[in-house]
């Protein structure tokens, strides 16, 4: 490693990679947008950032107009290699020129901004690391930032687009706003043909009396677990967690059977039955959590004041534990929303869908994929946007109850 | 509130306490188990038994009552018909009898003779009905004067109908055949590898790229919020909506990343990501440590930002280089976090069922016990079959549940 922490290797070698990673992910965005075939040639991406680093490692000697000029002729190098290329016989065009010198720009920018001062000799080991990291850190963004966003672009896009141009170029998600609201036909058809907003109603109105539900069970339940001295309490929180980690599958076999034999199978009632059995004990207990919080000196100061434990518990530690019972709904909110198995399982009759049970439904060959992926927005937004306007909450909620799956 | 005694003198405080835990919880503790413990008991009890999807209606014997002929004047002559069958078509009953009123005025004539009338009761002996088994039990009558007063017709009198059906949920006889049957193929092996396959790298996977993540948003600067809002996307999106997403993308006739792949000229000819054996069960281990690095990372982030900055300065001052700090100082510090994370984690994707079952049904070799559970119960209608593999499921999990509370009982909770 030793040999590494050189100026003149190291910088050179971080463009080098640094080059590699920009080139690449200007080819797929382009491509992704476009339906062009990009490439990135490695010999002339190499090339550049071995340019860019070199001369990065050796900034310090120059004078800022000097270093102006050098840089401006590397762009220009750069450039007249082109790195970035269509894969076609046709001419060198506008869009090759312009990914070109944005790949030179940015490599030149972001290089000579994280290593300006890295020195062409002998680097301290601390210097060396930090280089490394910052490297690192940079991928590590564009990496998990493709990772996340490329799916759900190419859903969202899907379902802009129609059957044929699908099948023409797979790639090709580009929008043709000249269609107007002729763009959302897949969300028309979703709402007209296949009844989505009866599955949308059908599944808030299940997720919401889960949630009341849970709350009017798991509150008391996590109360006591929290406050009030009894035998086998302990016995009863673990067993509250263990609970919690007995798989869906292993219960939706006897209660798809006991469902059949009471009539519960194909019935809101059921769905809400069962629902709520599932989230009670992560409900239980991330509640109990919270309650553990609330100094017990405040209720103390009730019950001294003559309240007795139900108006305690009304009164102060409800109100005090107020965000975290936010918290808790909306990730209650969540599971209920996105859960599948149980609906998938239960549900037959479609006028009783909910809506994951009806994007299942939309999984068949009949029906084209802009309508599949159509569903899918439409069942991914509300938590979406609960995401995003209420994500305090609910990154709480999360981090207390989410060991679940 | 409920059953609480105000009683001063007689009842304690703690006592009191006591009773009222018990009324807060009572409602809970209700409703667990009887959702959560009786299908328990009942997977166990099923596991013993070979039942397929069809025997879970007992057979019942059906009987159906037509008055053939008119009964207008008296001295008409009418044949009454018993249409009776067995529900099943392979199971037996045994011992079915009827009994039904015969009106007044009508008087019965030749009749069949397992049937004896007494006191206008008409009750019949049939034996036993084999599966499938049916009969037209006729029964001749003639009215007299009388029966015009009320004219009471036989059908309006409804036969009721007994047998003895042994039913297979219920009866006692309790076998081993699932679990030899289990057993006995090499699949189990095979189902049972992919499982471990799936945990074992599915979770390190999502707790690495989780520690990286959180390693990468451990600093403050503009924007990290965005970052930490989208990078939690695939986390909190329905499965099923993300699950579809992959399965699109990777297509091998229309999948964009196919075009993207060839287009490039990584490849030539497109690859079936979710269709071809050791490709299948990498993929699907892929899209698990996908979707729940965000789980991981969040945890991890909130501990590191909990870690007091002083050590960092301090490890700074006596010239500690940023490796050394990551090595010496973060990851002891995240040890704790990391390991509650990996044993629940391990849980959860030992128990994960949907993924796997939307992304390949659980073909090309990515059947795990969850989705064998599946499999077995409704796709080949093997009830008992199912229910044992849920009985294995469940036994692995207390023997990891076990290991965790031992564990957890050592480290601070969450």
């Amino acid at each position: 490693m030793r040999f590494l922490r050189k100026g003149y290797i190291l910088a050179p070698l971080l463009a080098l990679f640094w080059a590699i990673t920009i080139a690449w992910s200007l080819c797929v965005i382009s491509s992704f947008s476009t339906g062009e075939a990009l490439k990135p040639d490695i010999l002339y991406t190499a090339t550049s950032g071995l340019l860019v680093g070199l001369v990065c490692s050796r900034s310090e000697v120059y004078k800022k107009s000097q270093g102006f000029i050098v840089f401006l002729l590397i762009f220009i190098t750069i450039v007249l290699l082109s790195p970035i290329t269509r894969l076609s016989d046709e001419p060198f065009n506008n869009l090759e020129l312009f990914l070109n010198s944005l790949f030179a720009i940015i490599l030149i920018i972001s290089a000579s901004k994280t290593m300006r001062d890295i020195g062409f000799y002998a680097l301290s080991r601390h210097e060396f690391e930090n280089y490394i990291i910052k490297f690192l850190t940079n991928f590590g963004y564009i990496f998990f930032t493709a990772i996340v966003a490329i799916p759900f672009y190419v859903m969202v896009m899907t379902s802009l687009k129609n059957q044929s141009e699908l099948l023409l170029n797979p790639l090709d998600f580009s929008i043709d706003f000249s269609k107007g609201f002729y763009l959302f036909r897949s969300y028309f058809e979703l709402f007209s043909d296949f009844n989505f907003g009866s599955y949308i109603a059908t599944s808030f109105f299940v997720s919401i009396l889960t949630v009341i539900i849970t709350l009017l069970f798991a509150i008391p339940g996590a109360y006591a677990v929290a406050r009030l001295r009894f035998k086998g309490r302990g016995l009863f929180s673990s067993s509250i967690l263990l609970i919690y980690m007995v798989p869906l599958i292993v219960l939706a076999l006897p209660i798809y059977i006991g469902f059949s034999l009471f009539g519960l199978r194909n019935s809101i009632l059921g769905i809400l039955i069962i629902y709520p059995v599932t989230t009670i004990p992560v409900a239980l207990y991330m509640l109990q959590g919270y309650f553990r919080t609330v100094s017990p000196e405040i209720e103390e100061s009730g019950l001294m004041d003559g309240l007795s434990r139900i108006s305690v518990i009304l009164k102060i530690t409800l109100p005090l534990s107020l965000p975290s019972i936010v918290s808790v709904s909306l990730y209650v909110f969540m599971i209920a929303w996105n859960e599948f198995l149980l609906a998938f399982m239960l549900l037959d009759d479609p006028s009783k869908f909910t809506i994951t049970r009806g994007v299942a439904m939309l999984d068949s060959s009949e029906v084209p994929r802009q309508h599949l992926m159509a569903g899918s927005v439409v069942a991914t937004i509300p938590v979406m946007l609960m995401f995003l306007f209420l994500e305090k909450y609910l990154r709480q909620g999360l981090t207390a109850g989410s060991i679940k799956g | 509130m409920l059953g609480f005694n105000n009683n001063k003198g007689t009842v304690t405080l703690a006592k009191k306490e006591e009773q009222l835990a018990w009324v807060l919880l009572l409602p809970t503790f209700l409703i667990i188990s009887f959702i959560v413990i009786l299908p328990l008991i009942a997977i166990f009890w099923i596991s013993f038994k070979p039942i397929s999807l069809s025997d879970l209606r007992p057979p019942k014997p059906i009987i159906k009552e037509r008055l053939k002929g008119k009964l207008e004047n008296s001295g008409d002559k009418a044949e009454v018909h018993y249409r009776i069958r067995n529900s099943s078509r392979e199971q037996i009953i045994n011992n079915v009898k009827f009994v039904d009123a015969i009106p007044t005025g009508l008087k019965v004539y030749d009749l069949d003779a397992r049937c004896q009338i007494y006191q206008r009761k008409l009750s019949c002996n049939l034996g036993n009905f084999k599966g499938g088994y049916r009969e037209v039990l006729k029964l001749q009558i003639t009215s007299e004067d009388i029966f015009f007063i009320n004219k009471i017709l036989p059908k309006e009198t409804i036969p009721k109908i007994t047998g003895k059906s042994e039913n297979v949920l219920t009866s006692l006889n309790f076998s081993l055949v699932n679990f030899i049957k289990i057993f006995d193929r090499d699949e189990f092996f095979q189902v049972l590898f992919v499982t471990l396959f799936y945990t074992v790298f599915g979770t390190l996977g999502a707790l690495l790229f989780g520690l990286f993540a959180a390693l990468i948003l451990n600093s403050n600067f503009r924007g990290q919020g965005i970052f930490r809002g989208l990078f939690l996307f695939p986390y909190v999106a329905p499965v099923i909506a993300v699950a579809f997403t992959w399965v699109l993308l990777f297509d091998p006739f229309s999948g964009s990343i196919n075009a993207l792949l060839i287009q490039m000229q990584v490849i030539e000819n497109p690859i079936n990501f979710f269709g071809k054996r050791p490709l299948a069960l990498i993929m699907v281990t892929v899209f698990e440590i996908w979707r729940y690095f965000p789980l991981s990372f969040l945890f991890i982030l909130a501990r590191m930002q909990s870690i007091d900055d002083e050590m960092y300065e301090a490890a700074e001052m006596d010239g500690a280089s940023p490796f050394q700090k990551f090595w010496s100082l973060s990851i002891p510090m995240l040890l704790g976090i990391l390991s509650i994370l990996f044993l629940l984690r391990f849980i959860w994707t030992f128990n994960k069922f949907d993924d796997i079952f939307l992304l390949t049904g659980g073909n090309a070799g990515t059947r795990t016990l969850t989705v064998n559970v599946y499999e077995q119960a409704f796709a080949l209608s093997n009830i008992g079959a199912g229910a044992a593999v849920a009985v294995i499921i469940f036994l692995f999990l207390l023997f990891f549940s076990i290991l965790f509370f031992k564990f957890i009982s050592r480290e601070e909770g969450l």
